[in-house]
């Protein structure tokens, strides 16, 4: 990986929906993602209820961006890192979660789970890993 | 601002760009793509299904690169590749294609 590579970590802290952070995020991902740097999103506190599974907005009136996580494979963002306290927390198990697949351009295509369940103290190290951190 | 498609009223933005996604039907997709100078073709037409489907799947039209790399897989590198894609759609393959398909501007995509 060549010096102008930057690890970027997009953290999501909010509930999907009820504010724009958690949108807005996204967008900011997948609009980032064209930089080619070396992006990872962490899912923290609320922030863990955007990837969980069966997500119905109808009644809310504004659109469901659930299935969009699952693009992001496509945009080679591979990472998808959640704090399992968050989820005991919460009383969430990481079976609650939407399956998110990438395929390995390393490995043959083959297809690789994207979620990553890690402790509170891997999170840690994570985000101190990193060049650049956004929170949302 | 509007198209007109068999006696029918859909209206669209200032770029082009559907405002009802679900005002799309192929009738409406020629129109789009007439007042956009392409005449479709199978070709045209794959990428626009392609498009759809993407969208019905994920929620988003995905950037041209994603678009180029999916239909590379999906239809082999003679139409999947960035050349052969702007033959397609002289004004970005993204751009172009998603408003004929009915779809959102790509995000990301000035």
């Amino acid at each position: 990986m060549s010096d102008d590579v930057k690890k970027f970590l997009y953290l999501n802290r909010k509930a999907p929906y009820g504010t724009i952070y958690a949108l807005e995020a996204l967008e900011v991902v997948l609009i980032g993602a064209a930089f080619d740097q070396d992006v990872s999103l962490a899912f923290l506190d609320d922030g863990v209820f955007q990837l969980t599974r069966g997500q119905d907005t109808k009644e809310i009136g504004v659109k469901n961006f659930s299935p969009t996580f699952r693009a992001l494979g496509d945009y080679e963002v591979t990472r998808l890192y959640v704090e399992r306290e968050s989820l005991e927390e919460r009383g969430l198990s990481p079976d609650d979660l939407q399956e998110i697949m990438y395929e390995d351009e390393d490995d043959d295509w083959a297809e690789k789970p994207s979620i990553r369940i890690v402790s509170r103290a891997e999170m840690a190290d994570i985000i101190a890993a990193q060049d650049v951190v956004l929170s949302f | 601002m509007a198209y007109e498609v068999n006696g029918q009223t859909i209206e669209h933005d200032e770029e082009g760009y559907i405002t009802n996604l679900s005002d799309w039907s192929e009738d409406l997709a020629k129109v789009i793509a007439e007042t956009e100078e392409i005449e479709m073709t199978d070709e045209h037409w794959a990428v626009v299904n392609f498009l759809r489907e993407y969208y019905e799947e994920y929620q988003i039209a995905p950037a041209v690169r994603v678009l180029i790399k999916a239909i590379k897989k999906s239809m082999g590198p003679e139409v999947g590749n960035n050349k052969y894609m702007y033959e397609l759609f002289p004004y970005g393959p993204a751009k172009q294609a998603c408003k004929i398909a009915g779809l959102p501007k790509p995000t990301g995509c000035v």
